[in-house]
C-alpha cells in the first residue's frame, strides 16, 4: 500500500513503538502528568479517554515533542526524546499527528497542504509528492477536492485532509487528539471510518477520543486518565463491561447514558 | 389551533430572490437625505466641494499658461505656469545629475520598471528569477550606473589589521588593485577556516557551514568586483543627484530593506532566546522613539564624530541607512501584529510535520501573517514614500527639495511659480501613493480569497 518504501532502520526491528516510563510534566507549578508508564507495541491501537483537563492531550503531545516532559523517559521507535533537537527531529519523522481543530494551512490548497512537508522535509520532488498526496487523498475519499482551499470544505472533509496530510509523511505512529470532537454529528462517521481503515491496515495509533463505539471496534487497549495519571488500562471489552476503578465507573456512567 | 404532528408532503422549490423595490438612484437619495443629520452633512459636503473645486480647476487648467519660454509668458495669466515645470523638468527628475550622463539614471529607471512590473503582476512567470534579478542584481547594476562604479578599493579585512599597504599602488589597469584582491582572497580563506572550526566546535555540519560561508563570500566578491571594476563611466558624486531620482532611491531602498529587516526583527522579538529578544526590542524601541529628522541629523552631522577618521560615508548612503533602519523598526511592529494573530495550532501542525523554525516561519506562518497585515505594510510604505522628503534637512535635494530650490530662479519668478511647483509635486506624490494603495487593495482581494471560502 505504501507509495514509497523507506529502508528499514534498526529501530524498525524493535517491537515497541512508544515507551513512556515514569514520565512527569509540570505547567509552572501545576503537575499535569504524574508518573506515566505506558508501552505501546507496534501495530497496537490505544484509545485514551478521561475527563476534560485530565492530561490526555498533554500526554500524546509529549510523544512528538510538542510538549517537553521534565522527568522520566520517552522512547519513540527506538529514539529517546531528549533536549537535543536531533532526537526531536527523529521522533517527528516517525510520528504523524491529527488535531481536534484540524489545523490545516488555510493559505494552501488541499494538495499543497499534503505536499508541503514531503517536499521540504523529506526532499521529494513535486511530482512524487503530488502522486503520494493524491494516493492518500483517495484513501480518505476526497481526491476531487484537492485544488480547493480548506475553508471551502466541511469539517469532516477538513479532518480527512488532515489525516491524509499526516500520512503523506509515511509515519510509523499516528497520534489523534480528539479528532471528531469539533465535528457536527453527521460528519463524525466519515472520519471514524477512515481511522478504522487505517487501524485495519496495521498502523500504530494512539487516539484520544470519547467515541466509545470506535474504541470497542478497533482498540487493543483503552487507557483511562484522570488528574494527570493513568488510572486504568484494559482491553475494550473488559474496560466497558467491568471497569475496576471507582473513577472509571463514574466516568463511564457519565458518558454512556 | 396548532397541529401536534406534521409531515411535509411536497418540498418547496428554490426561487430567485425578490427584486429590490427601489432603484439605485432612489436608494442613493435615501442614504444622502434620510435624516436631518444626513441632510446637513450632504449639504455641507457639497458646499465644500463647490467652494474648492472650481478655483482649483480654474487655476490648474482654465487660467493656466500652457506654452512659453520664460516668466513673461506666465505673468499675463492668473493660473498655473506650466512652462516653468517644463523648463525645470530635468532638474525636478535628476537634480544636478550631469545632462550628458542622464542616460544612466534613465537606464536605471527603465530597468527598475521592467523588473518591477512582472514582479507585481501575479500571473507573470519566472517569479524566482525575476525576484533574484530585482533584489540581487539590480541594486548593484544601479549602483554602478548611477555612481560610475570603480570604487578603487584599497584594503579588505586583513589589510586593516596588518597595515598592508606596500603594494597598494599596483593595479590591474581595469580599476582593480592587487593589494585589495589578495587581501580579499586571504581574508576569505581565514573566514572559511574560522567558520569550519566553529561548526566543528558546535558539532554542526562542517561541509554545510563551509559551503554557506563560501557562497556568501563568493556573492560578496562578485558584488565588490562589480563596484570596483572600471567600466569607463564618468564618476557622478551623489551630491549632484537630486529630484525625483533621489526620492525614488530613498523610498525604494527604504521599502525593499525595511520589509525583510522588519520581518527579522519581528521574529526576533518573539524569539525564545532572551538575548535575541532583548536586542530586537531595544533596536525597535530605539528607532521608534526618535523622530526621523533626528535620525537623519545624527547620521549626517554627528556620526562622523564617532567614526574613525579614515572611514568616510557618503551623505546619501547615511541617509539611506537611517531611513531604512527607521522604517524597519516600524515595519517590525506591523509584522508582529500579524504574527500574533496566527493561532498556536498552525505552529503545532507545522512542527508536528517536522518543519524546522525557518521553514515553519517561511512557509506557514509568515505567508499568513503578512497577508493579514498588508494594509499596515502599505500604510508604512506610503508614509515612508512621503517621509523621504525629510532628507531635505540634511542637504539632499529630493523632488520637493529641487522644486523649492527652483523657486529661487529669477527667470521664472512669477506670483504663481510657487503654487505651480507645489501642485506638480502634489500630483506626483499622489499618483505614486494612490497607485501603491490601489495595488495593495488588489493584492488583498486576491490573497484574501482563501479565507472567505469563495
Ligand atoms: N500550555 C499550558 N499551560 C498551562 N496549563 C496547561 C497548558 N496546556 C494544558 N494545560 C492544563 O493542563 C491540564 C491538562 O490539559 P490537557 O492535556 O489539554 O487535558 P485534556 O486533553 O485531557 O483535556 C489542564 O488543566 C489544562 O488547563
Ligand atoms: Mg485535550
Amino acid at each position: 500500500m505504501n507509495v514509497a518504501m523507506s529502508t528499514p532502520t534498526p529501530a524498525e526491528h524493535t517491537l515497541v513503538a512508544v515507551e513512556m516510563a515514569g514520565v512527569h510534566k509540570w505547567f509552572g507549578q501545576f503537575h499535569v502528568l504524574k508518573d506515566i508508564n505506558l508501552t505501546v507495541m507496534r501495530k497496537e491501537r490505544i484509545v485514551i479517554c478521561g475527563p476534560s483537563g485530565s492530561g490526555k492531550s498533554t500526554l500524546i503531545r509529549c510523544i512528538n515533542g510538542l510538549e517537553q516532559h521534565q522527568r522520566g523517559r520517552i522512547v519513540v521507535n527506538g529514539t529517546e526524546l531528549t533536549r537535543d533537537v536531533r532526537s526531536l527531529d527523529a521522533a517527528r519523522r516517525d510520528v504523524g499527528m491529527v488535531f481536534q481543530q484540524f489545523n490545516l494551512f488555510p493559505h494552501l490548497t488541499v494538495l499543497e497542504n499534503c505536499t508541503l512537508a514531503p517536499i521540504w522535509v523529506r526532499g521529494l520532488s513535486k511530482a512524487e509528492a503530488e502522486m503520494r498526496a493524491m494516493h492518500y487523498l483517495e484513501r480518505v475519499r476526497i481526491p476531487e477536492q484537492s485544488y480547493k482551499y480548506p475553508s471551502q470544505l466541511s469539517g469532516g472533509q477538513q479532518q480527512r485532509v488532515a489525516i491524509a496530510r499526516a500520512l503523506c509523511m509515511n509515519p510509523k505512529i499516528m497520534l489523534f487528539d480528539e479528532p471528531t470532537s469539533a465535528l457536527d454529528p453527521e460528519m463524525i462517521k466519515e472520519v471514524l471510518d477512515v481511522m478504522i481503515e487505517l487501524a485495519q491496515e496495521g498502523m500504530t495509533m494512539l487516539v484520544v477520543s470519547h467515541e466509545m463505539g470506535f474504541a470497542r471496534e478497533v482498540a487493543d487497549r483503552v487507557v483511562f486518565m484522570d488528574d494527570g495519571q493513568i488510572v486504568e488500562i484494559n482491553g475494550p471489552d473488559e474496560f466497558f463491561a467491568r471497569p475496576r476503578h471507582e473513577r472509571t465507573k463514574l466516568f463511564l456512567s457519565q458518558i454512556l447514558r | 389551533m396548532t397541529t401536534r404532528t406534521f409531515v411535509r408532503t411536497a418540498f418547496a422549490p428554490n426561487e430567485p430572490p425578490p427584486l429590490e423595490a427601489d432603484s439605485t438612484a432612489s436608494r442613493f437619495a435615501r442614504s444622502l437625505f434620510a435624516t436631518p443629520a444626513n441632510f446637513a452633512l450632504t449639504v455641507l459636503s457639497v458646499g465644500i466641494v463647490a467652494l474648492v473645486l472650481p478655483p482649483l480647476i480654474r487655476f490648474l487648467f482654465l487660467d493656466a499658461t500652457w506654452s512659453g519660454t520664460s516668466r513673461d509668458d506666465c505673468l499675463a495669466n492668473a493660473g498655473a505656469c506650466w512652462p516653468f515645470v517644463r523648463a525645470k523638468f530635468g532638474q525636478f527628475i535628476y537634480g544636478f545629475y550631469p545632462a550628458a550622463e542622464r542616460w544612466r539614471p534613465n537606464l536605471v529607471l527603465a530597468f527598475g520598471a521592467l523588473l518591477l512590473a512582472p514582479l507585481l503582476i501575479p500571473a507573470a512567470p519566472f517569479k524566482r528569477t525575476n525576484a533574484l534579478l530585482f533584489f540581487g542584481v539590480y541594486p548593484v547594476v544601479s549602483f554602478v550606473l548611477l555612481t560610475g562604479g570603480n570604487l578603487d578599493l584599497q584594503k579588505f579585512l586583513l589589510g586593516r589589521f596588518l597595515q598592508w599597504t606596500t603594494v597598494a599602488g599596483v593595479g590591474f589597469g581595469i580599476g582593480l588593485r592587487w593589494a585589495f584582491w589578495t587581501d580579499f582572497l586571504f581574508s576569505a580563506v581565514v573566514i572559511v577556516a574560522l567558520v569550519a572550526a566553529l561548526a566543528a566546535l558546535l558539532r554542526a555540519s562542517v561541509f554545510a557551514a563551509v559551503t554557506a560561508a563560501g557562497m556568501v563570500l563568493a556573492g560578496l566578491g562578485i558584488i565588490l568586483l562589480a563596484v570596483d571594476l572600471d567600466f569607463g563611466l564618468a564618476p557622478v558624486e551623489t551630491r549632484s543627484w537630486g529630484g525625483f531620482l533621489v526620492t525614488l532611491i530613498v523610498a525604494v531602498t527604504g521599502i525593499v530593506v525595511s520589509l525583510p529587516l522588519g520581518v527579522l526583527l519581528a521574529l526576533g522579538r518573539r524569539s525564545r532566546m532572551p538575548a535575541v529578544r532583548y536586542a530586537c526590542i531595544l533596536f525597535i524601541e530605539f528607532w521608534r522613539g526618535v523622530p526621523l529628522i533626528t535620525v537623519l541629523f545624527f547620521a549626517t552631522y554627528m556620526l562622523p564624530l564617532f567614526l574613525p577618521r579614515d572611514v568616510t560615508f557618503d551623505t546619501l548612503l547615511r541617509a539611506l541607512i537611517g531611513v531604512a533602519l527607521f522604517a524597519a523598526a516600524y515595519m517590525a511592529e506591523v509584522v508582529r501584529g500579524g504574527l500574533q494573530s496566527i493561532s498556536r495550532g498552525q505552529h503545532e501542525a507545522a512542527a508536528a510535520l517536522g518543519l524546522g523554525y525557518w521553514r515553519m516561519m517561511g512557509l506557514i506562518i509568515l505567508p499568513q501573517a503578512l497577508t493579514l497585515v498588508i494594509p499596515g505594510i502599505v500604510n508604512n510604505f506610503i508614509g515612508l514614500f512621503k517621509d523621504t522628503t525629510l532628507v531635505l534637512i540634511v542637504a539632499i535635494f529630493d523632488l520637493l527639495g529641487q522644486i523649492r530650490a527652483s523657486f529661487a530662479d529669477p527667470n521664472w519668478a512669477t506670483p504663481v511659480t510657487l503654487y505651480t511647483g507645489f501642485a506638480f509635486a502634489g500630483v506626483i506624490y499622489f499618483v505614486f501613493c494612490f497607485g501603491m494603495s490601489r495595488y495593495a487593495l488588489y493584492i488583498e482581494r486576491r490573497t484574501a480569497a482563501y479565507g472567505r471560502g469563495s
